[in-house]
């Protein structure tokens, strides 16, 4: 009896963990072309890659240090958006032009998807390229 | 009556015109929206800029900015002929009237706690004895 339930427990924790690698092997090495590379406009270094909380890091490796990454917005009390202000959009504007997902500059949901919207209406305008850098 | 929004209509004038040329052309396209049932708040003339990437074969171009008001039906109109009039080459238009109420509400909010904080001493001490008496 006692066999079984120590096999069933075995067996439990097995497909959590094989399902928690492979989660968390896809996060890191899609992470890691923003925080090594040329990526990280304005000098924003991320705490590491994959090391978020929130992200599914929690049953791989927990190597690095979580820093805590607050929205920009939030702390700032930037009220509006606006697809006018490109200084502020290119900050979260990657060097080839795509939007930096919000695990790596720390903002928060709301803001994220104003500040896409005005991305997007920026590069409708030409003040933001589509796809910059050949 | 149509309910009046408020819109925000950005248009990009070809930057090898004179400045009487692109003038007329403002002047041309405010004339329209008039026409079209649609008042004209401000306009604003960002001046000749880069643009991100080549719109019919130009790399600048100059801004124009128009707040305007009127029914979304003459916005459509308006738009119609921003399309056929051959200097402009892009434009875009952005509502912007809720934007508007959402920031007046939150600036509400903001100005009403800033002016809270010296309140609750009064009121704290105008509360203090009521309860004592009763």
């Amino acid at each position: 009896m006692a066999d079984e339930d120590k096999k069933k427990e075995v067996t439990g924790e097995a497909p959590e963990a094989a399902s928690a690698a492979p989660s968390a092997a896809p996060s890191t090495p899609a992470a890691r072309p923003y925080g090594r590379g040329p990526g990280g406009p304005g000098g924003r270094r991320p705490g590491g890659p994959g090391g978020r909380p929130g992200a599914r890091g929690e049953g791989g490796p927990r190597k690095f240090f979580r820093r805590k990454k607050v929205c920009k917005f939030c702390v700032e009390k930037i009220d509006s958006i606006n697809y006018k202000d490109v200084r502020l959009l290119q900050q979260f504007v990657a060097e080839r032009g795509k939007i930096v997902p919000r695990r790596l500059t720390g903002v928060c949901t709301p803001h994220q998807r104003r500040l896409t919207t005005a991305i997007k209406q920026a590069r409708n305008i030409a003040l933001l390229p589509f796809a910059a850098r050949y | 009556m149509p309910q009046q929004r408020t819109y925000e209509v950005m248009f990009i004038v070809r930057p090898d015109l004179s400045e009487e040329e692109t003038e007329r052309v403002v002047s041309s396209v405010e004339s329209s929206a008039s026409t079209a049932g649609i008042t004209v708040k401000n306009t604003e003339r960002m001046g000749k800029r880069r643009l991100a990437y080549r719109v019919r074969k130009f790399q600048d171009g100059m801004y124009v900015l128009l707040t305007v008001e009127g029914p979304g039906s003459a916005l459509a109109e308006l738009e119609r002929r921003l399309r056929v009039t051959e200097p402009v080459i892009k434009y875009i238009t952005v509502r912007i009237d809720e934007e508007q109420k959402r920031l007046a509400k939150v600036k509400k909010i903001r100005d009403s706690k800033v002016r809270g904080r010296p309140q609750p001493a009064e009121t704290a001490s105008g509360a203090e004895p009521a309860p004592v008496t009763a």
